[in-house]
C-alpha cells in the first residue's frame, strides 16, 4: 500500500513515492556504498583471471615486515613462479626498489595522503605490468589495519601480517581486517624468545573470537629465516588455481630451498 | 580516514539518483553503517558536512547503526554480539556467520521536487494504474 495516500498501488522493487501536493519524493534504495569500487575490482579480477595471475593483497600495520617477507618469498620462489609486486605507500619509491633488487618487476603507487589502495589505483598500475608473464602478483597495501580492509582491489586472497611486537590482542582491536583475511601471518616470530608479553595462543584465540577459521602461520623474514609454512601455503594456493606455471614447470629449475636463504 | 572516500561514493550515488528523478534538492539521506562495516559514523558525518554540495548542499544525513547479529553454524541459534566477539551466546561455538552489522549502504533519499505545474502535466500524461 502506498505510504503517502493509502491507495493500493503495488510497490515496485525500488520504490519511489511521489506526492505532487508536497512536491516531495522519497526513493528507497539498497545500494552498497562500495558499489563503484567493487565494479572496478571485479574488472581487475577479470584481468587477473584472463592472464592466469593469482593476486594476493598483503595488509598489515606499518613496519610489520610485509616488504621483508616479500623479499624472502621472491628469493624462495622466483625460479619456479613469475612474480611481480604492486607497492602502496604514501611516499617514496623505496619498497619498489627493494623488490626490484630481488629481480622481479615492481610498481610503486604513492598515494600522497590516502590511507589505502583502491581498485582504481590498482587498475592504473596493472596496465603497467606484463600480466601475461606473471603467475603471482602481490599487492602490498598501505601499512594500516583499518582502511585497506574495506576496499576490494580485485585480489583473490587477503593476507594480513601481525608482527609479534604489536601485541597479541590485535584481532580483537581490528576485527574488520582480520575477519576479511584468508590467512594471518604472525611475523618476526624469531623475536618471541625476547618478548614476554606476546603469546601466539592468545593471538589465535583473539582471531577465533571473530568467528573465523582463518589459518594462522608463523614466519621470520630476517634472522633465523623461517618462511616454510608461508611458502607451502602460497604453493597450495597457486596449485589450486591451476595456473600457467604448472605447464611450464618442466623447464623451470628447482626452487631455492627457503631454509638456505639466511644471509 | 577512508570515510572521505566513502562519503565521495555516497554523494556520487545520491547525485545520480537526484538527477534521474529530476529533483530540485536532496533533503535527507539515510544510510546504514554497521558496526562491522569498517566505517566510523562520526567521521563519515564530519566528512559529509564538509563535502555535501550541488543538489545535496543542505541535505541532512541520517545514519542507522543496527546491532551485529550472528548465526551459529553448530547450534543454529542467532544472537547479538559485540563486533569483536562473534561467538555464539547460546553454545559458545566460534564457527559463526555474520547475518547483520557488516553493511554499508545507501537506504533512502528524500528529495524536494520542482514546481507542481510540471508534475501535474507529467501525471496527466501518464495516469496512475489502479489494480
Amino acid at each position: 500500500m502506498c505510504k503517502t495516500c493509502g491507495c493500493a498501488i503495488p510497490a515496485p522493487a525500488q520504490q519511489s513515492v511521489i506526492n505532487p501536493a508536497l512536491k516531495f519524493t522519497i526513493v528507497d534504495v539498497v545500494q552498497d556504498l562500495f558499489a563503484a569500487n567493487n565494479l572496478t575490482a571485479a574488472h581487475n579480477r577479470k584481468h587477473f583471471d584472463e592472464n592466469g595471475v593469482l593476486a594476493i593483497n598483503l595488509m598489515s600495520s606499518p613496519g610489520s615486515g610485509k616488504t621483508t617477507l616479500l623479499e624472502a618469498t621472491i628469493l624462495a620462489l622466483r625460479t619456479r613462479y613469475r612474480i611481480a609486486v604492486i607497492e602502496g605507500d604514501l611516499e617514496t619509491e623505496r619498497d619498489a626498489e627493494r623488490i626490484r633488487a630481488c629481480g622481479v618487476p615492481a610498481l610503486q603507487i604513492t598515494t600522497g595522503t590516502a590511507c589505502h589502495l583502491d581498485a582504481s589505483l590498482v587498475h592504473q598500475a596493472l596496465h603497467q605490468l606484463p600480466l601475461a608473464d606473471i603467475d603471482l602478483l602481490f599487492i602490498e597495501n598501505v601499512g594500516n589495519l583499518v582502511c585497506p580492509a574495506s576496499f576490494d582491489l580485485g585480489q583473490h586472497l587477503n593476507v594480513t601480517l601481525l608482527s609479534v611486537t604489536e601485541g597479541d590482542d590485535k584481532p580483537a582491536k581490528y576485527p574488520v581486517i582480520f575477519r576479511a583475511s584468508d590467512l594471518v601471518v604472525l611475523s618476526k616470530t624469531d623475536l618471541l624468545p625476547v618478548l614476554d608479553d606476546f603469546l601466539p595462543s592468545r593471538a589465535l584465540s583473539a582471531l577465533r573470537g571473530l568467528g573465523v577459521a582463518t589459518p594462522m602461520i608463523h614466519t621470520a623474514g630476517r634472522r633465523d629465516l623461517a618462511i616454510g609454512a608461508w611458502i607451502e601455503w602460497l604453493k597450495s594456493q597457486l596449485e589450486n588455481r591451476d595456473i600457467k606455471a604448472d605447464v611450464q614447470e618442466i623447464n623451470a629449475p628447482a626452487e631455492q630451498d627457503a631454509s638456505t636463504l639466511c644471509a | 580516514m577512508h570515510e572521505l572516500s566513502v562519503c565521495h561514493a555516497l554523494l556520487t550515488q545520491v547525485a545520480d539518483i537526484a538527477r534521474a528523478q529530476a529533483a530540485e534538492a536532496v533533503e535527507c539521506i539515510t544510510i546504514e553503517v554497521g558496526p562491522l562495516s569498517g566505517t566510523e559514523p562520526t567521521l563519515l558525518l564530519n566528512a559529509f558536512l564538509v563535502m555535501r554540495s550541488g543538489s545535496a548542499a543542505t541535505a541532512t544525513l541520517v545514519i542507522e547503526r543496527g546491532p551485529v547479529k550472528i548465526s551459529c553454524l553448530r547450534c543454529g541459534v542467532n544472537s547479538e554480539t559485540p563486533p569483536n566477539r562473534l561467538i555464539c551466546t547460546h553454545c559458545g561455538g566460534w564457527r559463526t556467520r555474520v547475518i547483520a552489522g557488516d553493511t554499508l549502504c545507501l537506504k533512502r533519499i528524500e528529495m524536494r521536487m520542482p514546481e507542481p505545474t510540471d508534475r501535474t502535466h507529467c501525471l496527466n500524461s501518464e495516469p496512475i494504474q489502479y489494480v
